[in-house]
């Protein structure tokens, strides 16, 4: 029993307001991702859920239980920062077990539940360490073994991956899909990044200024965007989104359409355009085109294209796959 | 380095730190060489004859300790003799300090305090410089007195001011205050409040007790003087150090105690084991610049004292200054002012030590 919900919440600083009116269920299980761009209010919704932010009104449930005024401690939750927030003092082990010291739990037990944390997430060499004496892959597993510790109904994350490199980003997301897998607790996961969101969720919540503006499976917000900025949220690269008197002339005020949704060719094709440069990438290419009446357009082919900035070329939209948007809804 | 640039540009450094270096050296750095060379020498203020080289003397007259087990004078039986006031009648210190060839390592000694024993007989320490050991034993006290509490009175008040609370500011510079005043002036506000005659204090306490409270002349009393000295001192530098907590405080990351939130700690525990280690850098900070301060005492003991009554307020800077200044004698003052140096530079070397990064 562990779904959370949000019914009418609200949260105002002062006069400003940062989430109006929130109405949202997280089931029980599942691996939800709030993404949305920075200072949407993503961090302000979870830290709601683990009452370390007041409600202003509504009231959040956990496992159907009101937990809107309750102490953070007494939520059942557990969360990790994106600053990691280890004690530099302690050691791994301390860091770790460090809820567990609070609440006096004797040392042969409090080992064991360490050690057992400390397995699935391979810090079983670092236990002496202090935290400044690691990589911060390894900084980030040790906040995520202090959250184990804590047997949680509700995982929280707070970009947790945002201060990795690259690589080590794509490593962690694995690691942590996989510890989902392994605990099935439900999982709240907040980044601004979709690639995140796409990867991981099996519920992604995208947030624009504090209002949900989709619900759905990653496929669901990738298939079928309920609105531009959804569209334009989801996938890399971001979708061509075009307004104006083109729109129009399809029944619509903003027509979108993927770059891979896409052909290029170099002799024929329904829009004439200018490539102004493309990016290889190996296994495929990111050309951008400058079609008149359209502005540039990003497509995505397959394998190398070796056509030369300012050639002249032909693109072909796949016309089930075309997005149309009216009134800041699909249509 | 074949570029010629960086040289020019340290040129124009140096040339830039030259006004601010030369005043140092002026006025901190010659001084201070000086003070070790002069402790050396019979030098004196003003004085027709040339100043000669007296090595370790000036700091044997100002260390020389000795001591001695007296027995009170007997009568026929064996039994103490007493004065007129009921006090037990000992021997004459000067009987042993002067001129008396079985007892020539006391020569020109005073007495400095003494221990009773069994039998009435009394263990009598004596020092060269009974007044520089009574400055010395005044500034120890001071320091181990002052600086705890003046510490901790000012991480209190550091953490109640930390808190998100309407109008904190007003408080914090409230307690801010008695630090942008001058000692002087502080000093001379706290005499009035220490009078015996209508001080504040006695006023005050006088009307919490209902009148009950026998007023006390707080710094003409030997018993009271250095306390009310040691009070208005904790008083008049808490808010100094509370402000250094502060931005110790200020540097431990919020995420921190949410993390301890989350976890259940109670308000000792976040205490125990996230603000106090977080604190640890400021703590060697604020009690080496304590210590450095409680042993500089010298305004408050020069404006409201003077050292008196009955010597119950020397401190080690106001000795220095008493001889250097007042009798002339560089030399002897240049002597306290190095051993007060070497001890400051010994307790930051402990306390550095101490709380050194074990890992
Ligand atoms: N303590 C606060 N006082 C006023 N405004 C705040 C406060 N905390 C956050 N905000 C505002 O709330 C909005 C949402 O913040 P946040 O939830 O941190 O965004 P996100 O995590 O999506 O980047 C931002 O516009 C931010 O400026
Ligand atoms: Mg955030």
């Amino acid at each position: 029993m562990s779904t959370v919900k949000f019914n009418a919440v609200n949260k105002t600083y002062g006069k400003v307001t940062v989430v109006p009116g929130l109405n949202l269920e997280i089931p029980e299980g599942s691996f939800t991702v709030l993404v949305g761009p920075s200072g949407c209010g993503k961090s302000t919704v979870l830290r709601m859920i683990a009452g370390l932010e007041s409600v202003s009104s509504g009231q959040i449930t956990i496992g159907g239980e009101d937990v809107t005024h309750k102490e953070p401690a007494d939520r059942g939750i557990a969360m990790v920062f994106q600053s990691y927030a280890l004690y530099p003092h302690m050691t791994v082990e301390e860091n770790i077990g460090f809820g567990l010291t609070l609440k006096k739990t004797p040392k042969a037990e409090k080992a064991r539940i360490v050690k057992e944390a400390s397995e699935i997430l391979q810090l079983d060499a670092l236990l002496k360490r202090k935290p400044k004496d690691l990589s911060g892959g390894q900084r980030q597993r040790v906040a995520i073994g202090r959250a184990i510790v804590r047997n949680p109904k509700v995982f929280l994350f707070d970009e947790p991956l945002s201060n990795l490199d690259a690589s080590l980003r794509g490593q962690m997301r694995v690691e942590i899909a996989e510890l989902h897998k392994k605990i099935g607790a439900t999982m709240v996961y907040v980044t601004h990044d979709q690639v995140e969101a796409m990867t991981m969720a099996d519920q992604i919540v995208a947030l624009r200024a504090g209002e949900i503006e989709q619900v759905g499976t990653p496929m669901d917000l990738y298939n079928t965007p309920a609105n531009p900025f959804v569209a334009g949220f989801i996938g890399s690269p971001k979708m061509n989104l075009i307004e104006g008197e083109f729109a129009k002339r399809h029944g619509c005020e903003v027509y979108g359409i993927r770059a891979e949704h896409i052909d290029l060719d170099e002799q024929q094709g329904e829009w004439q355009g200018v490539l102004s440069y493309a990016e290889n990438l190996g296994s495929d290419t990111i050309s951008h085109v400058m079609v008149e009446g359209m502005g540039s357009l990003t497509v995505r082919s397959e394998g190398s294209v070796f056509i030369k900035p300012g050639q002249t070329v032909y693109l072909t939209p796949r016309k089930e796959l075309v997005h149309k948007f009216s009134g800041d809804k699909r249509i | 380095m074949t570029d010629g640039k960086p040289k020019s540009q340290n040129k124009v450094g140096w040339l830039m730190a030259l006004p601010a270096s030369s005043l140092i050296i002026l006025f901190l750095i010659v001084p201070f060489l000086l003070a070790f060379w002069f402790s050396f020498t019979n030098q004196r203020l003003v004085s027709p004859n040339p100043t000669e080289f007296v090595g370790w003397s000036n700091f044997s007259d100002l260390m020389g300790v000795g001591s001695l087990t007296i027995d009170p004078k007997r009568d026929a039986e064996g039994k103490p003799v007493y004065k007129a006031n009921g006090d037990i009648q000992y021997p004459r210190m000067r009987t042993f300090t002067r001129n008396n060839p079985d007892y020539e390592h006391l020569q020109g000694m005073r007495e400095w305090f003494s221990i009773p024993l069994s039998n009435d007989r009394k263990w009598v320490v004596l020092a060269k410089d009974a007044l520089f050991m009574k400055a010395l034993t005044n500034t120890l006290l001071f320091v181990a007195i002052v600086a705890p509490i003046q510490a901790g009175l000012a991480l209190l008040l550091a953490l109640l001011i930390n808190q998100k609370l309407p109008g904190i500011n007003l408080f914090r510079t409230i307690y801010f205050m008695p630090v942008v005043i001058s000692i002087v002036v502080v000093s001379i506000l706290w005499r009035f409040i220490y009078d015996g005659e209508n001080g504040l204090l006695n006023a005050i306490l006088g009307f919490l007790s209902f009148g009950l409270f026998e007023p006390v002349d707080w710094l003409g009393n030997p018993s009271t003087a250095l306390g009310s000295i040691m009070a208005m001192s904790i008083w008049q530098g808490v808010g100094f150090h509370m402000i250094i907590w502060l931005s110790g405080l200020q540097t431990i990351p919020g995420s921190l105690y949410e993390a301890a939130a989350l976890e259940g700690a109670k308000r000792w525990q976040v205490f125990r084991y996230v603000t106090w280690p977080g604190l640890r850098n400021t703590a060697v900070l604020i009690m080496v610049v304590i210590t450095m301060q409680a042993f500089a005492l010298f305004a408050q003991v020069d404006v409201m004292t003077r050292g008196g009554p009955v010597d119950s307020t020397q401190s080690l800077v106001f000795q220095s200054v008493q001889r250097g200044y007042e009798k002339q004698d560089i030399a002897g003052g240049s002597a306290i002012a190095v051993v007060l140096f070497l001890m400051v530079l010994s307790i930051s070397l402990i306390q550095r030590y101490m709380s050194r990064d074990r890992s």
